[in-house]
């Protein structure tokens, strides 16, 4: 599986109240939510992104409240994948748990720039800088992990146990 | 192997007799909670996938008090699937208007949550309950609609840092001072993935509402829990209230820890957080100018409990509320407002120029009951200054305890009771 898109670079401790400010808490539709993904902090995102495009940003990305509203308006915003130097752990296992692509990979963040054109590879962990010509590797997913994802989810990845026995665990 | 007192409440849930860090483990839940705005994405996810019963009608906590009493008809119409929800699926726990609280307040009061149980939440405060010695998490709505169908979570088993407090509190200082304090030290992800662990001399010192004000807060330094040893402080607050068998664990004394950290409580002052992370902290002494405020919240899952309107009604009796000053007052929960009437509190508010409301997280999270114009600045005793937490992008949220937010709504501008205020020596009254 490849993701493919121009960057939108954010700095450190990006938290759930800017990804998706609580006075649109009062909607659960997801292109609602996705309409004002990251206003607080940057108006041109929800206009401007294209289906495809990539997050990258700092330390702690979405710090903060439980909301799933906040991965949940950062996908239906179009968005392939987010990479981080670390992720808050709530938003970490919500963007696993709804099927949010996100990768964890340092050197990513210390070198892609915003409007970068990057390329990743989710089975290997390359990521591909396109315009500055670089790749850096982002540790894989552990297996539990990667089941969840491969069945779309952990509502699925559930059903599946329940009906296989814990097969696939 | 020893083991962290976290890690031997997931062991037991798991099924296992040791657990250890990194490991990945299906636990069995105690309690799943959800409110009006996590709860109906998780409903969605539920019935999407088929599910048509949950797991067991008690162990199920639906709390309306984000958007409630609802305020516009969005809210309203997220509050009536989960309420259409809870009867249909005979959910035992489901609290409306009336008789809900802000639910991290009412969980404990009500006896839902009892030292050793293992509790998610669709809401990051549920670490609160870590203050009886339970292992509680803050989820997702997705986590949330799987605990409910089948009463399981998966986790990462976590490392943890302890906190060895020694000493007594000091003067005006209280727990949210020792988290603001702590927080500052070690930063909004100093203990991201990991367990706090409070425990020491100094613990026995600590009431039950300034436990809950410091597990509340363990999310803010990235945690996935705080927990409290058990003591006797704890077993005075479940007593009366939990009415079911509950196992006590105590962390093995060589169990491991990545840090240990000595807190000598003694030693906290009134402590503040400036905008926009609560780590950026300040001692109410170390302010060196003025910061004229616009309005005060004293309520919260952080510090809407009964001692903290207590403390405010002490620093607010027989003064006026800054006239610059809207000063809002929000107990918890029904109970906490009653008592707090019967105490003669509320009619202290009133005469000082507050207002006092329902239970509600209202402007905490910018939802509603006090909401910040454009360059307008709060001193609040609630858990998080983001940009726009309580408003609009420019605003700013200050965050303090009772006794300071209540000194600061009378001077006008951040102050201590003590006399210490606009960055000068003096009376802040």
């Amino acid at each position: 599986m490849n993701a493919q898109g121009k960057v939108w670079k954010y700095g450190d401790n990006v938290d759930t109240d800017v990804i998706i400010p609580a006075r649109h808490l009062n909607s659960a539709d997801h292109q609602e939510l996705a309409s004002h993904c990251m206003e607080d902090i940057d108006a041109s995102f929800a206009q401007n992104v294209r289906p495809g495009d990539i997050m990258v940003a700092g330390y702690n990305f979405g710090c903060g409240s439980s909301r799933e509203h906040a991965p949940i308006a950062i996908k239906a915003s179009g968005v392939s994948c987010v990479i981080a130097r670390s992720f808050a752990r709530i938003f970490y296992r919500n963007s696993i748990n709804i099927g949010l692509a996100i990768l964890e990979c340092a050197e990513a963040c210390d070198h892609i720039e915003a409007g970068d054109e990057v390329r990743v590879d989710f089975d290997t962990g390359v990521i591909e800088n396109l315009t500055k010509s670089e790749r850096y590797t982002a540790q894989p997913f552990p297996p539990f992990i990667q089941g969840i994802i491969r069945l779309g989810g952990l509502l699925p990845f559930l059903k599946d146990q329940s009906s296989e026995g814990g097969a696939n665990a | 192997m020893p083991m962290t007192m976290t890690q031997k409440i997931l062991a037991a849930h798991a099924g296992k007799d040791h657990v250890q860090p990194g490991e990945l483990i299906s636990a069995q839940l105690d309690m799943v909670l959800g409110n009006d705005i996590t709860s109906p994405v998780a409903i969605n996810e539920f019935e999407k996938h088929g599910f048509s019963e949950v797991f067991d009608q008690h162990k199920i906590s639906l709390v309306m008090d984000h958007f409630t009493p609802n305020k516009d008809i969005k809210a309203a119409t997220l509050a009536k699937q989960c309420r259409e929800f809870a009867a249909k699926m005979g959910i035992v726990n489901y609290f409306d208007v009336g008789d809900m609280g802000i639910e991290h307040a009412l969980l404990p009061e009500k006896g839902l949550v009892a030292p050793g149980e293992l509790i998610i939440g669709a809401d990051s405060h549920t670490c609160t309950y870590g203050a009886l010695g339970a292992f509680s998490t803050g989820v997702g709505s997705t986590d949330m609609a799987a605990g409910m169908a089948q009463g399981v979570a998966w986790f990462k088993v976590p490392s943890a840092i302890k906190f060895n407090l020694t000493g007594s509190l000091a003067g005006w200082a209280s727990g949210k001072d020792v988290i603001l304090h702590i927080i500052g030290m070690i930063g909004v992800d100093g203990a991201l993935y990991r367990s706090m662990e409070f425990s020491g001399p100094g613990l026995a010192s600590l009431s039950m509402d300034d436990r809950l004000c410091m597990a509340n807060m363990a999310i803010e330094a990235g945690a996935k829990n705080g927990i409290f040893a058990v003591d006797e402080v704890t077993y005075q607050y479940v007593n009366g209230r939990v009415n079911r068998d509950y196992t006590v664990y105590e962390a093995d004394p060589d169990a491991a820890y990545e840090k240990v950290y000595d807190i000598d409580l003694s030693a906290i002052e009134p402590t503040v957080a400036f905008p926009h992370l609560p780590e950026n902290t300040k001692t109410v002494s170390e302010i060196s100018s003025p910061v004229p405020i616009d309005q005060v919240v004293i309520g919260s899952c952080t510090n809407g409990r009964l001692s903290d309107l207590v403390t405010a009604a002490k620093v607010l009796q027989g003064h006026k509320v800054h006239q610059n000053v809207r000063a809002i007052i929000i107990p918890a929960t029904q109970q906490i407002y009653l008592d707090a009437l019967r105490m003669g509190l509320i009619e202290t508010f009133i005469e000082s120029g507050c207002v006092v409301s329902t239970p509600t997280c209202g402007p905490c999270l910018g939802g509603h009951m006090g909401i910040l114009a454009k360059g307008e600045r709060a001193v609040a005793t609630t858990n998080r200054n983001f940009v726009g937490r309580m408003g609009h992008p420019e605003s700013e949220v200050y965050l303090a305890s009772p006794a300071v937010a209540a000194a600061s709504a009378l001077a006008g501008c951040i102050a201590a009771p003590d006399g210490q205020y606009c960055g000068k020596g003096g009376n802040a009254q």
